[in-house]
């Protein structure tokens, strides 16, 4: 518990409310991360987890509530501000989101655009960084292929590359390993706790994936009826009694 | 009053649309400019639509030719076949048939390529890499419909009155120079410049149809479908409106 006192939150969210019509999917979240920190949400399907890190990054907007990362106040931003502070978070989809017009390598550069737009960043530079990322995820010789020509186990892992590019503080991972086989899907879990490591990242990570969980989580937040329903470590809740979380690991 | 359900959601898209439209220009103008896409934009719609666009324009003008030229005997006034098909040519069909052999081609592709990247939420990892969407896949496209279009109605224009020549030589005998001094003899700035400038209209509509149907594409295959499809129906429609306006318009400027 003293370690938590002394540890810097990044991510705070406050009563975060969201709902489509008469489907109020958040009810007051509350929740927060903590520098260096695994969070896993877990939550079963349609509990409003891809919602609520859209929330996070701005792709949607609540209707009540309070976000803040690093100190701003993410609903409150305009355009350019928003785009800085992304900058420093990454976002993997749950659809992977590559774009499937373009080759692995300008899916990797993209990113980088706001860079050159700036112009202090070099044609060199810029290789050097696709290929570091391309070894981070030990593909390197897919650099030239479109994403249609990859399997869904690689372009999981081009999208991870491609979210790692910018060395984000914070990174939100959607379903890191939903739909891949067991040996993939760890393969995955361990490139992320890997690349948390290297980079001191911050994770808010969304699964319903138990193997997931138990490898990557330093903290675990379950997301019930649209409230964090209770929060603890893997073991903690593994051991708890309350049946709606019981349901979770039997 | 009740308004019937299909008119205020006619109402409705139309407000949509020109909202839309609105958008491009307080978005369109302002830094960054996307000037990468944009001219391979203008490749795929210009240069990609010349061989559909020229062998359209072909048939028209070697057809029209043909089929209007036993109406002139009838009056005696077999040479003035070049000169009548020619005017019909370059005020409307030219153009017309490259708008629409254009909405069909590139307002079709624009709808379900941006459809699809915004149900696969490509439009959306935009967003957070830092490239406004907005502008990268809208401003560019609609731009370069917009400048193609006219450039695409000058070589169906020439590609037509080629064909004519070709099919008022099928029957009579008409030489190459002869041609082409009727033709220019007939032709005045007068048709000429309005059927160019409703070109640019032609594309503007294509461009900003098609990419509104693609940007608010419903979830699913079968919503990129419905945009794909939807912004050719409509913007095939808009096209004829327009034409019906710009008619109007030279009309009362007194340019016929
Ligand atoms: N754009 C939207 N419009 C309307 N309703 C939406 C929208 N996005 C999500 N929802 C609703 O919000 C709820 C939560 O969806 P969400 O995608 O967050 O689920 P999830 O927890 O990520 O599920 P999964 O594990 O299957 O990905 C669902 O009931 C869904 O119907
Ligand atoms: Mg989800």
């Amino acid at each position: 518990m003293e370690n938590a006192v002394v540890r810097e939150a990044v991510l705070v969210i406050r009563d975060l409310c969201k709902s489509f019509g008469t489907n109020h999917v958040l009810n007051h979240f509350n929740l927060e991360l903590y520098k260096g920190e695994n969070l896993v949400v877990l939550g079963k399907s349609g509990s409003g987890k891809s919602v609520l890190i859209k929330c996070i990054i701005g792709l949607m907007k609540p209707e009540v509530g309070s976000i803040t990362i690093f100190g701003e106040d993410v609903l409150a931003l305009e355009h350019e501000d928003l785009d800085r502070l992304r900058m420093k978070i990454g976002f993997l989809f749950q659809s992977n989101a590559l774009y499937d017009s373009m080759t692995v390598r300008e899916n990797l550069v993209f990113p980088l655009r706001r860079h050159w737009l700036k112009k202090d960043m070099s044609r060199v530079k810029t290789d050097e960084l696709v290929l570091e990322a391309l070894h981070n995820v030990g593909l390197e010789h897919t650099v030239d292929m479109m994403p249609i020509e990859l399997s869904g186990g690689m372009r999981k892992r081009i999208a991870l590359a491609r979210t790692l590019i910018l060395k984000p503080e914070i990174i939100l991972y959607d379903e890191p390993t939903t739909g891949l086989d067991p040996i993939t899907g760890k393969e995955i879990i361990q490139l992320m706790i890997d690349i948390q490591k290297k980079y001191q990242t911050s994770s808010v990570i969304i699964s319903h994936d138990l193997l997931c969980v138990s490898m990557a989580a330093d903290r675990v937040v379950m997301l019930i009826d649209g409230v964090c329903y209770a929060t603890g470590t893997y073991a903690d809740l593994r051991k708890s009694i309350d049946p709606k979380v019981k349901l979770f690991f039997d | 009053m009740k308004i019937p359900n299909y008119l205020q959601r006619f109402f409705e898209e139309t407000g949509d649309i020109s909202r839309f439209a609105a958008r491009f220009f307080k978005e369109g103008f302002k830094p960054r400019y996307e000037f990468g896409e944009l001219v391979r934009q203008a490749f795929f719609i210009g240069y990609k639509s010349l061989p559909l666009v020229g062998i359209t324009a072909f048939i028209m003008g070697l057809v029209l030719t043909i089929q209007s030229r036993p109406t002139l005997v009838e009056f005696g006034a077999e040479s003035w076949l070049p000169r009548m098909v020619s005017v019909s040519l370059v005020r409307e069909i030219a153009p017309m048939i490259t708008a629409l052999i254009a909405a069909g081609k590139i307002g079709s592709s624009i709808g379900a390529e941006l459809g699809s990247m915004k149900v696969t939420e490509q439009i959306d990892a935009m967003e957070v890499s830092g490239t406004n969407p907005f502008k990268f896949l809208v401003v560019t496209r609609i731009l370069a419909a917009t400048l193609m279009l006219p450039i695409l109605s000058l070589w169906s224009n020439a590609i037509a009155l080629y064909g004519a020549y070709l099919g008022a030589n099928i029957k009579g005998i008409v030489s190459w120079s002869l041609y082409w001094s009727q033709v220019f003899q007939a032709i005045s700035y007068s048709d000429f410049i309005p059927s160019l400038i409703k070109t640019f209209f032609f594309g503007f509509a294509i461009g900003v149809i098609g990419c509104y149907k693609g940007y608010n594409s419903q979830k699913g295959t079968e919503g990129v479908g419905n945009s794909a499809n939807s912004a050719v129906v409509v913007s095939s429609l808009t096209i004829f409106l327009i034409d019906l306006i710009a008619v109007q318009i030279t009309d009362l400027l007194g340019l016929t």
